[in-house]
């Protein structure tokens, strides 16, 4: 499903993130990705849906080659996987249907069918009631459900999540948890870089740590690992 | 791209227009003010021109033919100007008919020239118009050289001033209109731009859930072509109401001969089409400029 062959990426500046990483994921695992602030963890998420390229070696993602797809590409391989972000990263002028809308029309659906979808995911992640209003008016955890609604709203196989957690009080990162929880359980993959020591280890999946750009450390159930 | 993709981007950009209301005002402000500027100049030197080209009209070669010349030879006379290139109209005036245009010209005072009627000293004439007026020379040259021309007249000295105090002008209108359409290129541009940055968040989020350049570009395009139309509604609005009254109550009272304005009614819409044509060439051109920046093609 994903799959890093020596990938190594330095930056313009000189800054060397990842230096020489190997690792699969397999369909429908859910993997956390820890690391202290610094360490590539970004860098290691990035590649995963292009908005970086590996300085060297290879990747695959959903069977794609990342980095011989061209940049004007990139947005149709994107529509194979999801995202979500710490910053929720919705269109602040769109509602919360239209911001979910969105994903549906860029791939040309049927008017019908997305109506239908993206009220079904809105009642997935528990927002439907707000479907009219602005990501302006809701609470970072809503904002956040409607990102994770938007990221699952095309049936990806993988979903990639950086730090999803981040902007969250405790109380509402478990409700998100509990989402991403039930999308993994439908078989989607799930990868998921987090600072969030609690989640790590009390929701017990695959630990994958990264410090100076390598992988010091690939758990089957880990534990978070680092001194807060 | 799906007619029903075409729709929805269609309803996207009036959509935005909304969203970004200020933005949008800025954008259709600067359009506006800088097409009055182009509007109001366009207006002034399309009637400069007008009344430029009506002098020139009137500039006219004449070729006194010599009374040496038998009626063969003024006719071969008038064959060869007419081959000469360039040559609109050739006409022929007899000179007992010169006679009768001086008398009647000078009114009273023509009376004075009666007594030539029984020995008319002028000349037989060939009133020559040109193509181009600023061709009136070249032809005169031309015609000086024949045979049996015993003078070319077409106004020497006073016609080449006439000539380049035209063209001068015509270079400074081209040149003002020209900077002019740069400055209104620059500012609207820049104005969209502005709101653009501003959007691109949007732009960056668009990409993240996998529309393609083309899917962005759609509706920043058709914006840019609703901010250009909109931006000129008033200018065209503001000339057309000016223009139609200057024409209608100010131009009559200007009784000078050359002085005559372009009629209302081609004129309002020939330069309304200009406007907004401009409008939204300027609109689409600034709107696609900028959101290039941020498509990482």
């Amino acid at each position: 499903m994903i799959e890093m062959i020596d990938v190594k990426k330095t930056y313009p500046n000189g800054v060397i993130a990842i230096n020489g990483i190997n690792v699969k994921i397999k369909p429908g695992e859910f993997v956390y990705v820890v690391g202290p602030s610094g360490a590539g963890k970004s860098t290691f998420i990035k590649m995963m849906y292009r908005e970086e390229k590996p300085t060297s070696g290879n990747i695959l993602v959903n069977g794609v080659s990342l980095p011989s797809i061209r940049n004007s590409k990139v947005p149709l391989f994107r529509r194979n996987i999801g995202m979500v972000f710490q910053d929720f990263k919705l269109l602040q002028t769109f509602t919360v249907y239209e911001n979910v809308a969105f994903a549906m029309e860029v791939i040309e659906k049927e008017p019908e069918e997305i109506k239908k979808r993206v009220m079904e995911v809105l009642d997935l992640v528990g927002i439907k009631h707000k479907a009219r209003m602005l990501p302006s008016e809701l609470s970072g955890g809503e904002q956040q459900r409607v990102a994770i609604a938007r990221s699952i709203v095309n049936d990806p196989k993988v979903v990639i999540a950086d730090e999803p957690t981040g902007n969250l009080d405790p109380e509402t990162s478990w409700e998100i948890m509990n989402i991403f929880e039930e999308i993994n359980k439908r078989g989607t993959t799930l990868v998921m870089a987090t600072h969030n020591r609690d989640i790590v280890n009390n929701i017990k999946r695959r630990v994958i740590a990264i410090e100076s750009g390598k992988i010091v450390r690939d758990e089957h159930r880990g534990d978070y690992g680092y001194e807060i | 791209m799906k007619f029903r993709t075409l729709l929805r981007h269609f309803r996207e950009s009036f959509k935005n227009i909304g969203r970004n209301g200020w933005m949008t005002f800025a954008s259709v402000s600067a359009v506006t003010v800088t097409l009055t500027l182009v509007g109001v100049f366009l207006v002034l030197m399309m009637n400069l021109n007008h009344i430029a080209g009506n002098v020139e009209k009137d500039v006219e070669v004449r070729a006194h033919i010599d009374n040496a010349a038998n009626d063969d030879d003024i006719k071969a006379i008038g064959k060869q100007i007419t081959e000469i290139n360039g040559i609109e109209s050739v006409i022929f005036s007899p000179k007992d008919e010169e006679l009768t245009n001086l008398i009647d010209d000078l009114g009273d005072n023509g009376e004075a020239f009666k007594p030539f009627e029984q020995d008319n000293p002028l000349r037989d004439v060939y009133v020559i118009k040109t193509k181009s007026p600023q061709d009136v020379i070249k032809v005169a040259k031309k015609i000086e050289g024949f045979e049996y021309i015993q003078s070319v007249k077409y106004g020497q000295g006073y016609v080449e001033k006439l000539f380049s105090f035209v063209n001068i002008a015509r270079n400074i209108g081209i040149v003002l209109i020209v900077g002019l359409l740069f400055t209104a290129m620059f500012l609207i541009s820049n104005t969209i731009k502005i709101t653009i940055v501003a959007r691109r968040k949007e732009i960056e989020i668009m990409r993240l859930v996998g529309a393609t350049n083309t899917f962005i570009r759609w509706p920043f395009f058709l914006e840019g072509l609703w901010l250009g139309v909109l931006g000129s509604i008033i200018p065209i609005g503001l000339i057309a109401v000016l223009y139609y009254n200057l024409y209608k109550y100010a131009a009559p009272q200007i009784t000078f001969k050359f002085i005559d304005f372009l009629p209302a009614n081609p004129f309002i819409y020939q330069v309304s089409a200009i406007l907004i044509v401009i409008g939204a060439v300027i609109g689409i051109w600034g709107s696609l400029m900028s959101v290039r920046k941020f498509l990482k093609v």
